[in-house]
């Protein structure tokens, strides 16, 4: 049952993606940004916490969990140290998907040539 | 010929994008990619690191493939192929880092590489952490 709810909610928030790229003219970088900004005004309203019960692992997969996270950790920073808890706890939980993205993208970019 | 009709024998002739087709292929493609991170995270579970950590290493080692991938030069024949089922997952913010950082290496470490690391991918960085900010001080200002 954990493999189809994972299937179901990371193909469809895939295809969305894909709608919107077919039927508009906005780039992947466009879409990418558009859905780390959903994910954080889902998260506002509560959404994205229906998605998290659906699927826990489903749910952090498409870069909308980006923005819940963000959102998620700025909140909780203010409740925990006040003003200053909203920067100095922002990157908290996303922080494993930047800094991995950025040593391994960096030693890629060390070991590989680009091929074109 | 006229121009209303060149336009309408241009259009006959253009091969249409199949949208329906593109659409099937994204969610097939993403759901697959969700039920290989699934079978990442449930042997982290087996081996019992608690479902955050899990979570966590299912996200590094999605990331590590692809970087890996986009190193090898794999990734764009996939993203032809899969279209958006791999581009909305983490592993096409791990690829817009990786592929800027390997373009760019030719322009040097600073110039190059340090200097475009994040040219695709600090739009998601920026508009996310905005975004999140902005929504975080609404919430705190009206539901305390």
């Amino acid at each position: 049952m954990i493999y189809i709810n994972a299937f179901i909610l990371v193909g469809l928030i895939s295809m969305i993606g894909q709608l919107i790229l077919d039927n508009t003219k906005l780039t992947p970088g466009h879409i990418t940004s558009l859905f780390v900004c959903a994910g954080a005004i889902l998260s506002f309203f509560g959404i994205y916490e229906h998605l998290i019960n659906f699927s826990k692992i489903g749910s952090s997969i498409p870069i909308t969990s980006f923005g819940n996270l963000l959102y998620l950790a700025a909140y909780e920073g203010f409740k925990t140290k006040g003003i200053i808890g909203l920067f100095s706890n922002m990157l908290v939980t996303t922080s494993a998907g930047i800094s991995s993205s950025v040593i391994f993208g960096f030693l890629v970019s060390i070991f590989f040539k680009s091929k074109d | 010929m006229n121009k209303a009709d060149y336009k309408k024998m241009i259009k006959k002739y253009t091969p249409k994008e199949d949208v329906l087709k593109n659409a099937l292929m994204a969610f097939v493609s993403g759901g697959v990619v969700g039920v290989i991170s699934t079978i990442i995270y449930v042997i982290f579970l087996r081996f019992e690191f608690d479902v955050t950590s899990a979570t966590s290493y299912t996200l590094v080692i999605l990331i590590l493939l692809s970087s890996l991938l986009t190193g090898i030069g794999c990734f764009d024949k996939l993203v032809e192929k899969f279209k958006c089922g791999i581009i909305i997952p983490i592993t096409g913010f791990a690829h817009s880092i990786t592929s800027s950082a390997i373009d760019s290496k030719k322009d040097g470490m600073i110039t190059g590489i340090g200097a475009s690391t994040f040219k695709l991918a600090g739009s998601v960085l920026l508009y996310g952490i905005v975004s999140a900010f902005i929504l975080a001080i609404i919430k705190v200002v009206f539901y305390g």
